[in-house]
């Protein structure tokens, strides 16, 4: 019988398939790695960089780096917990996350990974950038200061509902989110909130209209239990998932 | 000329000619710009119906690069270089002047709709600096006499054509030769070589010799020619990168003016190793000026039968070169970006593994070197590995094109066996009293006196080939200051430390250069730098945080005299904040100054 | 008395929920009265921060007085600690950091419906605005922060009761949240 490749990550064994990167095969052993930009569904990306994890004394991003036989994945340590806080903290101080004011807090996934990490405050200085909330869809609202840019909806549009209705524009701190339409407007576009990209926005950047808290705060997915229970956003179930 | 009538004819006359591949969208792009200053919306609208690519996609990529724009800059885009070794020729200044007399802000198209003037990041010409670039012409040697003739000519309207032609030239200033630069042809007797001994036994040769790439990185090209060699797959490519973006590097810019051939030659020994049967030479562009004489440089080896089909009169020895020029984004050059940048799409550095020698263009078997790499390669091939290994060090063997540019009084490209010192070359170029060497660019080290005695070598102070010297009367921190401001402005965006942490970083040495740092931001630069190193997407995050670290090292006096009292500083001038609320109420005088106390 | 732990908690541009929320802890305010004594607060009526060994700051920065204020706290208060949303990222009110200052205060006092007497305020007396609303950690050094909008009763017993033992601050997981 042929004995399965595995890695060790922090003091555990974990197995793994040729081909598999080191956070999918990490989540399957039922061992949570902090992600946003990651969704087993869709193509790696490694944009966010919250996986990164310590590889045999170099730092890589786990949803990016083929697993290995013998490698020696540290997930939890010191150092590795700063990176990811520090990581969030970007994050929160380059877009305009009011959490008290939006419908996702409590089952937002950047929320949820910063809870994880320990993150009390942004720390950064914040760049409160002015940016717009395209309300103009009859199903869904746009709220553009809470994208984090992770491309899960770019990909579940191309890859999945094939319309690309969303695409990235812009360079380094410029790079923003656009629609595909000829006004730049999500309800002139062909998108529908049947799309898998209507299911797939980690926070608050894509919501659905009319269900607004209709979850009470303090019983949403992310609220009695952390995130490495619980799961992410994208895989708890339509209607389960705190806020519709 | 009516650009909304016409730009949608225009762009499918453009799209018939090129053959209508959506990997060509940025070489269309880079025609219709130079056509109308802009792209317009017709253009957009037809660029994506014919190449069936949505129109936001087209637009992402019109956004991606800086020379790229929406809306259009007029008849005159004038660009002035911003490297810092232009701005200690001038170029600031000339910026102001330019704006004053042209009547224009920077960066906003002048309500007649004659002119643009902006800032760019570093023209290349840092050895015949300050640099302009005029609708993609490069003009160097700029003074106020010339500034001003120039504001004429562009009030006048006058098309370029009849500017005084020798503002365009642009010299080699080559001021040492060796291994490399002392011969100039290349009429096949590199591929006769390969042709003779055939490919497995050159590749060898290749390896004997040691010679590793010389945009960087270092690492072996016969490996690297080899692996996508023995890559299965049904086409393999071959790219010269041309992109020299790196601040303060020119030596590819002087290859490509006076050696193209033997660069071109260097491309199709590769190819000839690899079987590749298509090559590209990706050109920055701002070196589009190159683009006639690469062109006619092309056509001659196709007549010599050096290019084409049947090269040498070998059945299936096929291989032929385009050029394709970039747009602005010193990504690019970043080996997986350009590829991107190659097919048409936005300069996202892709996720490696797998690495472009087994899946680049188009997903096939790709070798990227550096132009002077390929330059190198051909002289293996006629003179042996032996004859290269006379030179340079065992680690390092061969010669190094340095740019030399800054404080000195030969400005212009050197070559060097690798293994040479600091000092040597600074005593070379007529540099003294000096306080800041700057290897291999924003990106390299910055280097004070007592780290003159190093080398220039793989295994100690490794470089691209940049060489900034800086004298006492220089400011270290508006040299660090510079690079920072360019590694934010050229960030792809694609991850979040170097795109939020670049301009995090950028923010704290401004701040510290202004006066208001505290050791507090200090230890933040450090930790933000560290982020940076540890967990960016590729190479440019990873090398941004280069100078503040070296600054914060190396260059202890210089940043602690200007740190502010106390420990801590506001993240942003409280006065200032208070302006706008000021003027509104008429309260000038009242509420008084904050200060930055505490 | 002498060596109780002197507290100093002050608002700044917020809502004064983080205060009430303090209020919440109810019962067990009498066991923290027995470790600690109250310097200036809005709970008391002394205007002026003496010294403190914990300062409670909630609220961003939005004026000249909340400027004042905090770095009066920063130099009166060993421990300065950021409470709640808006002193942990500028919360609600830094929402206005979307618009011009001249647009807000437009729609406030000239365009606004009903409003009579239109002209945007200058007495003296008024604080200045600044462009924008700003945490609490932009200004001064912070050293701790404590989010939640409010930070619940629970979590700032948490906070206060290890700080003021002398413990590792550390929360359980369902204290901790931004909103
Ligand atoms: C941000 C960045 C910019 C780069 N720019 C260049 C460049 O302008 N020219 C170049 O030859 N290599 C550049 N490189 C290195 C290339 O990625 C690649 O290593 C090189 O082209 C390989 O050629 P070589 O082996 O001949 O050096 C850059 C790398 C990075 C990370
Ligand atoms: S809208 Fe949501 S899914 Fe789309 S890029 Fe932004 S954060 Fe990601
Ligand atoms: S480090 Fe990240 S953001 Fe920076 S250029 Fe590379 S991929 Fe882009």
């Amino acid at each position: 019988m042929n004995t399965r490749k595995t890695f060790r990550m922090d003091g555990r064994t974990i197995p793994f398939e040729d081909g598999q990167s080191i956070i999918d095969a990490a989540l399957a052993a039922g061992e949570y790695i902090p992600h946003l930009c990651h969704n087993p569904e869709f193509t790696p990306h490694g944009s966010c960089r919250v996986c990164t994890v310590d590889v045999d004394g170099r730092m890589v991003s786990a949803c990016t780096q083929p697993a290995a036989e013998g490698q020696q994945v540290v997930n939890n340590s010191d150092p590795v917990n700063h990176y990811r806080r520090r990581l969030l903290q970007m994050l929160f101080v380059e877009g305009n996350h009011v959490c008290p004011g939006c419908e996702k807090s409590g089952a937002c996934q950047l929320q949820a990974v910063a809870y994880y990490t320990g993150m009390l405050a942004p720390h950064f200085t914040h760049f409160f950038p002015r940016r717009e909330v395209d309300a103009s869809h009859p199903d869904t609202v746009i709220d553009f200061n809470r994208c984090i840019l992770c491309e899960l909806c770019v990909r579940a549009s191309r890859d999945v509902d094939g319309k690309n209705v969303f695409s990235i524009s812009g360079r380094g701190i410029q790079s923003r989110l656009i629609i595909n339409s000829n006004t730049g407007r999500l309800g002139d576009s062909d998108y529908d909130r049947a799309d898998k990209a209507a299911s797939v926005c980690p926070v608050g950047a894509i919501l659905p209209k009319h269900q607004g808290y209709e979850v009470p705060i303090g019983e949403r997915l992310y609220d009695q239990r952390p995130i490495s229970v619980v799961g992410d956003v994208a895989q708890a179930k339509q209607g389960d998932n705190g806020d519709g | 000329m009516n650009p909304a009538s016409d730009a949608g004819i225009f762009t499918e006359r453009l799209l018939n000619e090129g053959g209508a591949q959506a990997t060509d969208l940025l070489q269309y792009l880079c025609s219709i710009q130079q056509h109308y200053s802009c792209i317009p919306p017709q253009a957009v609208e037809t660029l994506a119906r014919v190449l069936a690519l949505t129109p936001s996609v087209v637009l992402g990529v019109i956004e991606f690069y800086s020379f790229l724009h929406r809306t259009p800059r007029g008849q005159f885009d004038i660009l002035v270089s911003d490297s810092i070794t232009d701005q200690m020729l001038g170029s600031r200044d000339l910026l102001q002047r330019l704006c004053d007399r042209l009547g224009v802000c920077v960066s906003q198209p002048g309500s007649d709709g004659r002119a643009t003037v902006a800032t760019t990041s570093c023209t290349g010409m840092c050895d015949q600096g300050p640099a302009l670039l005029i609708n993609g012409q490069v003009v160097t040697r700029v003074d106020n006499e010339r500034l001003d003739r120039i504001v004429a000519l562009v009030q006048a309207g006058s098309p370029l054509e009849d500017w005084p032609q020798d503002w365009f030239s642009v010299s080699d200033n080559v001021y040492r030769r060796d291994q490399l630069l002392d011969e100039h042809s290349a009429n096949g007797d590199s591929l006769r070589v390969l042709l003779d001994r055939g490919a497995a036994d050159l590749l060898q040769e290749l390896d004997d010799s040691g010679l590793r790439g010389r945009g960087g990185a270092g690492f072996s090209t016969a490996l690297k020619w080899k692996l996508c060699r023995d890559a299965s797959a049904d086409e393999r490519y071959v790219v010269c990168n041309a992109d020299e973006g790196e601040p303060g590097t020119f030596k590819d810019r002087v290859l490509l003016q006076s050696w193209a051939d033997t660069v071109f030659e260097g491309m199709t020994l590769c190819a000839g190793i690899i079987g590749a049967r298509r090559g590209f030479l990706y050109l920055r562009g701002e070196y589009r000026y190159l683009l006639d004489s690469l062109h006619t440089a092309l056509e001659n080896r196709r007549a010599s039968g050096l290019l084409g089909s049947a090269i040498l009169g070998e059945p299936g020895f096929d291989f032929d070169i385009d050029i394709h020029l970039g747009a602005g984004a010193y990504i690019c050059g970043e080996e997986s970006a350009l590829i991107e940048s190659l097919e048409g799409k936005r300069g996202i550095p892709r996720i490696r593994p797998p690495f472009p020698v087994t899946s680049g263009y188009r997903n096939r078997p790709t070798v990227v070197n550096n132009v002077e790499t390929f330059m190198a390669a051909v002289r293996i091939a006629e003179h042996g590995s032996a004859w290269f290994r006379s030179k340079g060090t065992a680690q390092s063997p061969g010669t190094k094109l340095l740019s030399i540019s800054g404080d000195c009084r030969d400005r212009g490209v050197y070559e060097y066996p690798l293994g040479v010192s600091i000092e040597e070359v600074l005593s070379d170029c007529g540099a003294d009293d000096v306080q800041a060497v700057q290897v291999a660019g924003a990106a390299g080290r910055t280097l004070p006196p007592a780290e003159f005695g190093r080398t220039l070598a793989f295994e100690d102070v490794a470089t691209g080939g940049s060489f900034m010297v800086f004298d006492h009367t220089r400011d270290v921190l508006d040299v660090v200051q510079n690079f920072t401001r360019f590694f934010a402005h050229e960030s792809c965006g694609f991850c979040t430390p170097c795109r939020v942490g670049g301009s995090l970083l950028r923010d704290l040495v401004d701040k510290l250069h202004d006066g208001h740092g505290s050791e507090y931001d200090i230890r933040e630069m450090r930790d933000i730098a560290g982020l940076m190193q540890a967990a960016s997407h590729c190479g440019l995050g990873h090398t941004a945080p280069a100078p503040v670290l070296d600054l914060l090292d190396h260059f202890p006096d210089v940043w602690r005299q200007r740190l502010a009292a106390g420990g801590f500083e506001p993240s942003f001038d409280i006065d200032a904040a208070l302006s706008e609320a000021k003027q509104l109420t008429g309260r000038d005088h009242s509420g008084g100054r904050m200060g930055g106390d505490v | 008395m002498a060596d109780k732990i002197r507290i100093a908690t002050a608002p700044l541009a917020g809502c004064f929920g983080c205060h009430m929320s303090l209020l919440d802890i109810d019962e067990r305010l009498l066991d923290l009265i027995e470790v600690a004594e109250f310097d200036c607060s809005p709970l008391n009526d002394f205007k002026r921060v003496g010294s403190a060994d914990i300062g409670l700051i909630e609220g961003g920065v939005a004026n000249t007085e909340n400027v004042e204020t905090l770095r009066d706290f920063r130099r009166h208060c060993r421990i300065l600690v950021a409470v709640g949303a808006c002193a942990v990222n500028g919360g609600i009110p830094a929402m206005r950091n979307q618009f011009d200052l001249r647009d807000c205060l437009e729609e406030s006092y000239v365009n606004g419906i009903g409003v009579e007497n239109p002209m945007i305020p200058n007495d003296p007396e008024i604080p200045l605005l600044l462009d924008k609303v700003h945490p609490i950690h932009e200004v001064v050094k912070i050293d701790y922060f404590l989010p939640g909008c409010p930070p619940s009763a629970d979590s700032i017993w948490t906070f206060l009761t290890e700080l003021i033992e002398g413990r590792p601050v550390s929360f359980p997981y369902t204290q901790i949240h931004y909103d």
